[in-house]
């Protein structure tokens, strides 16, 4: 496979870009989540299935497994350039963008359907194996009882401690939801490790990484202020493999589990 | 006395137009002519390695920029430009030359190529350069056309299709002018090509030979096919060759296998995937072969630099190769007869338990769901490495601690569609965590180092041993560059700029850029002043001493 950097930029964007300017950009990404606001349960499962199978085999070299692998575009999410409508994403499946590095696929009706499930259902082929159940109690469970906006964020109210909920159910399907409450180290994310920070003159932060690279790190600190700090000035920098959210097996019921991963999963970004 | 000096400027541009004329045997010889940069990687033997001494391990901390050009488009930027007496020629994707004054960035012109909608391409609209012969510039196009420009204008001068572009046959690579040849390889290893490798004639467009890379019926290797695996068994070519002069023999790296991760559909060692292939440059004649991973399920394309030198080999001058494979194993070979010397890991592997006396690899496929080190981009990649004969090192761009876990599933073959066979993913402390990608979808890094980081390594071809390592904290995809004053330039997708000392790896000098840095530097002069290039993100950045 050729590789490298080029991928990323499979400019399916690039024209785009450079014509509209990022206003427009930023308006065709806005809009483009309402492609994927359809409920988990839309689409039958064989669509998604055989969508499953035609992303894996024809998308998935270039786009990722997790569909977010070309710059600026996240299938999953339902962030695109091009794209606003579900008609919009079929028409450039099915021409490509000439010249950008996205070729024109010529896929049977029923292959298309199913790939257009498989996009608009957050590749979530799984979904149905979890249970759902109700929003808002799930909401009032995760102000009152669980106590998660103490540390997390959704909409503007919480603390930023912890990662920003706001848009989770588009980046997790409910298997994953329900197990980062029930055992939040299992699947924390490497970015969202709890990072400690020892400085040279003596200053300690704690708080979790939100970019790293050779010379210099930036953190997000228990105080909920952005810090940028090189390495140099630093002395130690510590990596826990244990998250800091408590474990929520034993504290929730399956009844109140079920509630909580559903407003968890009907968190789907701005509105 | 005014008089005189505008005569002396007449004759100067005269003999500087004169210059502009890139002869075969300026070619032979472009190393010895430092300031221009005349081929992909320098000079023939791939060493990538400049003999310009101006700026040194002692002053290197007063580089000062001296122009940027920023591209008009967006996509990692990989072309390698070359420099011909003050010009510089490049290209940016999709498919645009041009030809810029690389003293200031100025541009002279522009050639835009209307690329077909029928082009497909597995990894972006990249290109990686031009070469250049006489007054005429050679380029290939993501839809399969060679096209030669006239340096001077810009102005097509001819337009050959090599391979039809609907059954996923392109061109990124840079040619190679071997006498009065155009060499060029064909690209599209997802998509069940049957690769081929071309010559044509520089004047004129018209074929002088072609090799492919999947041997037919009849044809050498062909055994080491079964059924019509062949007819879609990849071999794409998408980097540019070396060239031993004195032995005449071109050498090129082979890309994958097709389907690339279901073996099960090709079985046999699916030659001469996978492996540097010894031509004839009059001919196209197979002089040898290496295979590096034979009957390959890793996606390990063998599409690296063959670089080229002349070694004392346990006490035997030996005319070499070293090859830093995607596989991650450091080869060394005899270039004359392709009889393989050494081999070593340089990264963590786990496909193969060790070479054999032949150098084939024992493989050792891991049970399913299991990671394979290295992962599907390799222990190194197409990114260009250096060779210096002065430290002796061999330098190159390696990913660590980074491996996929691999699946494999039957594919039929439609023409044009992908034909890849399964697929990878990234091995992650969490599922579905970010995994390293290819290329950097965002300037923020939320993968981090748990999933795998970059490193430039310094090794001894006489052991395979690593003399120093310098760790970056994401991958890199970017060259390498060493100059005669021990100097290694390179980046990363971090956008840091560096100038390392070649013989310790110390970090002497950066510079952040930004933007992701997917090619290799190239350092040329200009009126007494040496100036060292290279591209971040979509910018063309050019270094010099400040004076």
């Amino acid at each position: 496979v050729q590789t490298a950097a080029g991928r990323s930029a499979l400019a399916v964007l690039a024209l785009t870009l450079a014509c509209a300017g990022l206003r427009g950009v930023t308006t065709a990404a806005v809009d483009g989540q309402n492609v994927t606001s359809d409920h988990p349960g839309s689409f039958s499962q064989t669509d998604i299935d055989a969508g499953t199978r035609i992303y894996n085999g024809q998308c998935a070299q270039c786009h990722g497994v997790n569909g977010d692998q070309v710059s600026g575009i996240d299938l999953r999410r339902g962030q695109f350039r091009r794209v606003t409508t579900a008609d919009d994403l079929a028409r450039i499946i099915t021409t490509g963008v000439p010249g950008a590095g996205m070729p024109p696929f010529a896929l049977t009706p029923p292959e298309l359907t199913g790939i257009l499930a498989f996009i608009r259902s957050n590749f979530d082929n799984m979904g149905a194996a979890v249970a759902l159940g109700d929003a808002s109690r799930g909401k009032a469970i995760y102000d009152g009882k669980a106590a998660c906006a103490g540390c997390h964020r959704v909409h503007g109210a919480g603390s930023r401690v912890a990662p920003d909920l706001s848009d989770i159910g588009l980046s997790r399907t409910a298997a994953a939801l329900r197990q980062a409450v029930l055992d939040p180290t299992s699947v924390m994310l490497p970015i969202n490790r709890p990072v400690k920070v020892a400085m040279k003159d003596g200053r300690t932060f704690a708080g979790r990484r939100l970019n790293e690279d050779t010379f210099t790190v930036q953190i997000v600190d228990d105080q909920e202020r952005l810090r940028s700090l090189a390495k140099s000035d630093i002395k130690s920098l510590v990596v826990e493999q244990t998250s800091t959210m408590p474990a929520y097996a034993g504290r929730l019921d399956e009844s109140e589990m079920a509630d909580l991963v559903a407003y968890l999963v009907s968190l789907r970004g701005a509105r | 006395m005014r008089r005189v000096v505008i005569a002396a400027v007449v004759v100067f541009g005269w003999l500087a137009a004169v210059g502009a004329q890139v002869t075969p045997d300026r070619l032979l010889g472009a190393a010895g002519e430092p300031h221009n940069w005349l081929t992909y990687s320098g000079s023939y033997d791939g060493q990538r390695h400049s003999r310009l001494r101006q700026i040194t391990r002692a002053n290197v901390a007063s580089l000062e920029l001296k122009w940027i050009l920023p591209n008009q488009v967006f996509g990692a930027w990989q072309s390698t430009p070359l420099v011909v007496d003050g010009v510089m020629y490049l290209t940016q994707r999709p498919n645009d030359v041009m030809a810029v004054d690389a003293k200031t960035g100025r541009m002279f012109w522009q050639y835009r190529h209307a690329v077909s909608a029928e082009a497909r391409v597995c990894c972006g609209a990249n290109n990686r350069g031009v070469a250049i012969l006489g007054s005429r510039v050679f380029t290939g196009t993501l839809d399969a056309h060679l096209i030669a420009l006239d340096a001077i204008s810009g102005r097509p001068l001819w337009d050959v299709a090599v391979a039809d572009p609907k059954l996923g046959y392109s061109i990124t690579m840079a040619p190679l002018v071997v006498k009065d040849m155009v060499l060029i390889g064909l690209g599209g290893g997802e998509y069940g090509i049957r690769g081929f490798i071309a010559a044509y004639d520089a004047a004129t467009g018209k074929e002088r030979w072609r090799f492919h890379t999947i041997p037919g019926p009849g044809e050498p290797g062909h055994e080491t096919w079964k059924n019509d695996a062949w007819k879609t068994g990849g071999g794409s070519i998408w980097v540019t060759p070396s060239y031993d002069p004195a032995l005449n023999l071109t050498y090129w790296g082979v890309g994958n296998p097709g389907p690339d991760w279901n073996p099960a559909q090709r079985p046999g060692d699916n030659l001469y995937t996978d492996a540097v292939v010894a031509l004839d440059a009059d001919t196209g004649a197979l002089k040898w072969h290496f295979q590096f991973t034979p009957n390959d399920p890793y996606d390990y394309d063998s599409v690296q630099i063959a670089v080229l030198t002349d070694i004392t080999w346990r006490g035997t001058p030996t005319k070499a190769m070293m090859w830093a494979n995607r596989n991650g194993f450091f080869y060394v070979l005899d270039r004359v007869t392709g009889r393989f010397l050494s081999g070593t890991p340089f990264v963590k592997v786990n496909w193969a338990s060790g070479l054999d006396a032949n150098g084939r690899p024992n493989q050792t496929p891991q049970p399913d769901g299991q990671p394979t080190w290295p992962g599907n981009q390799g222990g190194t990649n197409w990114y260009s490495p250096s060779f210096s004969p002065r430290t002796g090192l061999f330098y190159l761009s390696a990913w660590e601690d980074y491996a996929s876990i691999y699946r494999k599933e039957e594919v039929e073959y439609v023409p044009g569609r992908n034909f890849t066979g399964g697929g990878h993913r990234v091995l992650t402390p969490v599922p579905n965590a970010p995994g390293v990608r290819i290329g950097r979808a965002s300037p923020i890094n939320t993968w981090t180092d748990a999933v795998g980081h970059g490193s430039v390594i310094a090794i001894d071809p006489q052991t395979g041993a690593r003399r120093w390592t310098f760790d970056q904290f994401d991958v890199t995809d970017s060259g390498i560059l060493t100059t005669a004053t021990d100097l290694l330039f390179t980046g990363g997708r971090e956008g840091y700029f560096y100038a390392l000392d070649a013989t310790s790896g110390a970090v002497l000098w950066k510079a952040s850029l930004g933007g992701q840095i997917v090619n290799g530097p190239i350092t040329y002069a200009i009126d007494g002043q040496q100036y060292v290039a290279v591209i971040s993100g979509n910018s063309l950045v050019t270094f010099g001493l400040r004076r």
